[in-house]
């Protein structure tokens, strides 16, 4: 199976991306065919801290449970609200209408690039 | 070790992602759950159910014994016909739910649930041996598949393989009812029956006959994820989620499956469960929830704080993009319409009962 792994973004090795230019979070074209059709996406609110590393969401399939690391530090300034009632465009588009929070962060620490990431998966 | 059907690498070859349930690597998924179930419901599915059991039962006592064995009145049964029931121990729990086919007036052919064939057929064995019968139980699990096709369109699909399998007068077959072809020694079954809510058929093939017959099936492939929440719309019984032997023993009273039990025949349980007929404390119920979330099995459910039952199965129903599950609850919080909250993630979610199908 070839997975998009755009190599502007950096990378978890729980699977989420951010994009360092816009702060975006979401999780990577693998992680959605790993996850199946995705019913469901609880995400903070607006203001809230995140921690790289810690939970800052849960995301369910229909047969699975998952939670969201978040990649840094930070403070979610915008959250993708079309995903309450459209959880499955993190299936049909993970990295563009399936983003999940944008983070003002001030570092990006221990995070994985393209190449690294594919190593992975 | 891992059991895997005789359709194993074609699944490999339709790049199934697989589960292991009951003992058997099976298919999941083909691509989307979603897109499995709505082709079940709009047009025609077809799904490898070989981790099913295959058990005949065969010789002068085999319907007395099956009978002996199974709370639904088996010697009720004409051949050509088969039934649902439940196998139960003798304190009158759950051990097993199966579909038990009258395949001659001494000949019959039971499916248990994946993993539970072993089991059956030391169970018959030895009940047979105790109470003197004359009936030979043959394990035909391996030697055989199953498939199950499934949708409004089904009739068309299985009508395409009748040849093959040697049957005619499929249209004619009533629900429950079934025919038999070239195979009838190990298989060749077509059954009326089914597990999703629509029309349907379940074929029991020749194990080698399985991938002819898989090929020549004009229907979607589904995984065991889509027969999982077609099941859960109609409220239809898992076994290991809505009953198991070990913290979610249930009598067929409490599971809604009293309607094949049959007080009237002599089985193993009989006196227990006529002892617990009018002593059931807990109910299943299905319930639809009416905040964002998913319930899951063994999340929590209560009212106003206070524990009242535990989910048993949940999902989002494709059909209705809704939240429903079943779950178990004190009685006088079953009835329809009542409100309840399931605890998702800490969070009490607003739920109501409501009595399955849901679609």
């Amino acid at each position: 199976m070839n997975f998009e792994i755009p190599d502007e973004l950096l990378y978890t090795t729980s699977h989420e991306w951010i994009d360092p230019d816009s702060g975006r979070v979401g999780i990577t074209d693998y992680a959605q065919d790993e996850l199946g059709d995705i019913v469901f996406v609880d995400l903070p609110g607006e203001g809230e801290t995140v921690e790289a590393g810690e939970a800052f969401g849960v995301i369910e399939s229909i047969k699975a449970v998952g939670d969201l690391y978040s990649p840094v530090d930070g403070e979610v300034e915008d959250v993708n609200a079309d995903l309450e009632m459209q959880p499955e465009m993190v299936n049909t588009d993970p990295y563009g209408e399936g983003w999940m929070i944008q983070v003002e962060y001030e570092d990006v620490d221990g995070l994985l690039s393209a190449e690294e990431y594919e190593g992975e998966i | 070790m891992e059991r895997s059907p005789p359709l194993h690498s074609v699944h490999e070859e339709h790049g199934a992602r697989t589960t292991e349930f009951g003992g058997w690597t099976m298919p999941v998924r083909y691509g989307s759950t979603k897109q499995e179930h709505r082709a079940v419901r709009e047009a025609v599915g077809k799904f490898d159910v070989s981790h099913m059991g295959r058990v005949r039962v065969r010789g002068d006592d085999a319907v007395e014994l099956t009978d002996r064995l199974t709370t639904n009145d088996v010697s009720g049964l004409a051949v050509g016909e088969a039934h649902y029931s439940t196998v139960v121990d003798e304190d009158g729990y759950l051990i097993d739910d199966v579909l038990v086919y009258r395949m001659a007036d001494d000949d019959c052919m039971f499916v248990p649930n994946a993993g539970n064939d072993g089991e059956m057929v030391d169970r018959w064995r030895e009940h047979g041996d105790r109470w003197g019968l004359d009936a030979s139980v043959e394990n035909s699990t391996e030697d055989t598949g199953m498939v199950a096709v499934q949708g409004p369109d089904s009739l068309d699909a299985v009508s395409a393989v009748a040849d093959d399998l040697g049957v005619d007068g499929l249209s004619s077959l009533d629900r429950f009812e079934w025919t038999c072809g070239y195979f009838a020694d190990a298989g060749g079954v077509v059954s009326r029956t089914g597990y999703t809510g629509e029309e349907g058929f379940e074929l029991v093939v020749d194990a080698d006959d399985a991938e002819t017959v898989w090929r020549e099936l004009e229907a979607e492939p589904c995984g065991l994820g889509a027969r999982d929440t077609l099941r859960l719309e109609m409220g239809f019984l898992l076994a290991g989620n809505e009953f198991d032997r070990g913290d979610n023993m249930r009598a067929p009273w409490e599971a809604g499956v009293g309607f094949v039990v049959d007080l009237s025949t002599d089985f193993v349980g009989r006196d227990a469960l006529e002892a617990k007929e009018d002593d059931v404390d807990e109910r299943l119920v299905g319930f639809v929830l009416e905040e964002r979330g998913v319930p899951r099995h063994g999340y929590t459910i209560e009212v106003d704080g206070e524990k009242v039952g535990v989910v048993s199965s949940g999902t989002m129903s494709p059909s209705l993009d809704e939240p429903i599950g079943l779950g178990y609850v004190d009685v006088e919080h079953a009835e329809e319409c009542a409100e309840i909250q399931v605890v998702v993630r800490d969070e009490p979610k607003r739920a109501r009962v409501e009595e399955p199908p849901f679609v």
